[in-house]
């Protein structure tokens, strides 16, 4: 006969212990998250604190950008930022949507996981090689072939014709939208792809038992199934895009002016972080690029924090249909 | 044109582009490695291994850069690894549905999408202007804040994967969680841990904008934690921008050593959890 197991108080005890440290561990781990956030917060707070103190609110409004005389204004930059991934998005919404179209509903099953492991990897493919293959492939590519088109047939256009004046650089905001766009397909597509896969093969196969084509079907069940979770993907591209530095670095050329023109170089807020923090003398100069880094946090972590809340939203979704 | 060969054109219109949509990503993919391999395997020879970065015009390699590189990535890894599984564990295991839980994992999938010279500006207000100067401990501390929301989210859904009744059983044996967690939970999801681990390395292995003021650069061999410290992605950055040839050669000799090892590192995660999947049916 086996005695019941006695329990030992010190042993107990010792357990006790062990669980109130380890769980005191990961909640200490855990708020260190929270911290993180609020740090980042008010570091960028106080760092901007004396541009925005001395420059008030024409920081935001004014185009220049001069170290000598120690005037700054963030108005470029903001422009830059905006235009790019704007730009970014044009392109990449149409072909991250195909993409994810192509996984979900059209490659044969075998086809499926290389072709998504691929987009992921282009994921994995760090800013910086975006950024000299940008420079040194993309550039001299869209210079030769791409925008000399583009002046000679859109630039005479009433309207649109002002987006493509100028000499071709190769290197501007035209360059970098594209690498950016580039860079953000991955990203997008691969949130479309998840969404997709959470339509309920019924409605899909009401919709085919009805004779809807494929294309009836992704545009008529498929897609507005998901317009919430698509539509957060977007956005969550869109923070990537707004905050993209080092590949922006290399292909935007980095001149302090906004142009009509989507052939001239400009800057986005992160480039000119990049390219001048190291090197900013001078205590106005360093606030106002924090300065411009707090606009940027102010600006992505709303567009991120809206795409989670949709994605949030579409998870719950997902999972009370399980 | 009938409107049911119209209807046919249409599906096979889009069906066509969303083929087409998939080859340019691909395209793009294998645009940017074959520039990779054809302009970095030219400069590619043991001296990149073996000698410093030289200065203009003479010879030379990515020694301290690749040294720098990984001492920054191995510390920020140590750092945010384990912070980043404890914080998962709390979200997966204690915290699960309660409010605080579901801040820290929105706040944390907001961290996980931040622009990356943020952090930058952040860790260097927070140590290099209290320092007073760059530091490799600076930019392994910017990586680490990079690490810890990958590692936090793969923790999370790696231990959420766990099937209940395993906890249960050790539950009901009297274990307390810590004891559940430790000897039950982790073992059983220690191949999606490991996963979330080298994605995390592969992430931050190639960050160049925190290290930008924060570790700075170095043109000389230094094992100087509170010291500049060279790394492989601000020294491509310098160089490639450089007007001088063999600092351009060894920036794309650079850039194919990097975009290889993460590539290798992203396909290595994966194969592991595909086995782990696999396993798991078994």
């Amino acid at each position: 006969m086996n005695s019941l197991p006695v329990i030992n108080p010190a042993q107990a005890a010792g357990q006790r212990l062990r669980e109130r440290m380890f769980r005191g561990a990961t909640f200490g781990a855990a708020l260190l998250v929270l911290l993180l956030l609020g740090g980042v917060a008010v570091s960028l707070a106080a760092g901007s604190w004396p541009a925005f103190a001395h420059f008030k609110f024409a920081f935001l409004t004014r185009e220049i950008w001069n170290p000598v005389t120690d005037e700054y204004g963030a108005l470029a930059p903001i422009f830059g930022t905006l235009v790019t991934s704007f730009l970014a998005l044009l392109l990449a919404i149409p072909v991250s949507l195909g993409i994810a179209i192509f996984l979900t509903e059209l490659a044969p099953v075998w086809l499926k996981r290389p072709v998504g492991v691929a987009i992921e990897l282009l994921a994995a493919v760090p800013s910086i090689i975006f950024g000299i293959w940008g420079l040194f492939v993309l550039a001299p590519i869209l210079q030769r072939h791409v925008q000399p088109w583009l002046i000679e047939f859109l630039g005479p256009l009433p309207l649109i014709g002002r987006l493509f004046q100028g000499p071709p650089f190769g290197i501007g905001v035209l360059s970098a939208g594209f690498v950016l766009a580039i860079m953000v397909i991955p990203f997008i597509s691969a949130v479309m792809r998840d969404v997709f896969e959470t339509v309920p093969d019924v409605l899909k196969e009401s919709g085919y038992g009805l004779g809807a084509t494929t294309w009836e079907v992704i545009w008529q069940v498929v897609v507005p199934y998901s317009r919430t979770g698509m539509i957060g993907g977007i956005m969550l591209g869109l923070g990537r895009a707004l905050g993209e530095t080092m590949a922006v670095t290399f292909v935007i050329g980095n001149a302090h002016r906004i142009s009509t023109s989507l052939l001239a170089p400009g800057t986005t807020i992160s480039a000119s972080i990049a390219n001048e923090f190291a090197e900013a003398v001078g205590d106005l100069y360093t606030s106002s690029l924090i300065a411009l880094g707090a606009l940027l946090f102010l600006i992505t972590f709303t567009v991120i924090a809206a795409a989670r809340f949709m994605l949030m939203r579409l998870d719950r979704r997902a999972l009370s249909s399980v | 044109m009938s409107r049911r060969a119209l209807r046919t054109f249409y599906n096979l219109l889009a069906l066509g582009l969303s083929g087409l949509a998939t080859a340019i990503g691909l395209f793009f993919l294998g645009a940017i490695l074959w520039t990779l391999i054809k302009n970095g395997l030219g400069g590619m020879s043991l001296s990149v291994f073996t000698a410093m970065t030289p200065p203009p015009g003479s010879s030379g390699g990515l020694l301290n850069a690749i040294y720098g590189s990984v001492v920054m990535t191995l510390i920020g890894i140590l750092i945010g690894g384990p912070v980043g599984m404890l914080a998962g564990t709390y979200l997966a295991e204690y915290g699960r549905t309660s409010h605080l839980a579901m801040v820290i994992r929105f706040v944390n999938d907001v961290l996980l999408s931040a622009p990356s010279i943020i952090i930058g500006l952040f860790v260097y207000e927070l140590l290099v202007v209290r320092m007073g100067h760059f530091s490799a401990i600076a930019g392994a501390v910017a990586l680490a804040i990079i690490a810890i929301p990958v590692t936090v989210r793969t923790t999370e859904d790696m231990l959420n994967l766990v099937p209940q009744g395993m906890k249960d059983a050790s539950t009901a044996m009297g274990a307390y969680p810590w004891r559940t967690i430790t000897s039950v939970i982790y073992p059983a999801a220690r191949s999606g841990i490991v996963t979330g681990l080298l994605l995390a390395i592969a992430r931050i292995s190639g960050e160049t904008a925190p290290l930008l003021f924060t570790a700075l650069n170095n043109q000389f061999w230094s094992s100087n934690l509170g010291a500049p410290m060279a790394n492989l992605p601000v020294v491509i950055f310098q160089f490639a921008l450089s007007p001088y040839p063999n600092w351009q050669k060894l920036a794309w000799s650079g850039a194919l050593i990097i975009t290889l090892s993460i590539l290798v590192l992203s396909v290595a995660a994966r194969l592991v959890v595909s086995s782990l999947a696999q396993g798991s049916k078994r």
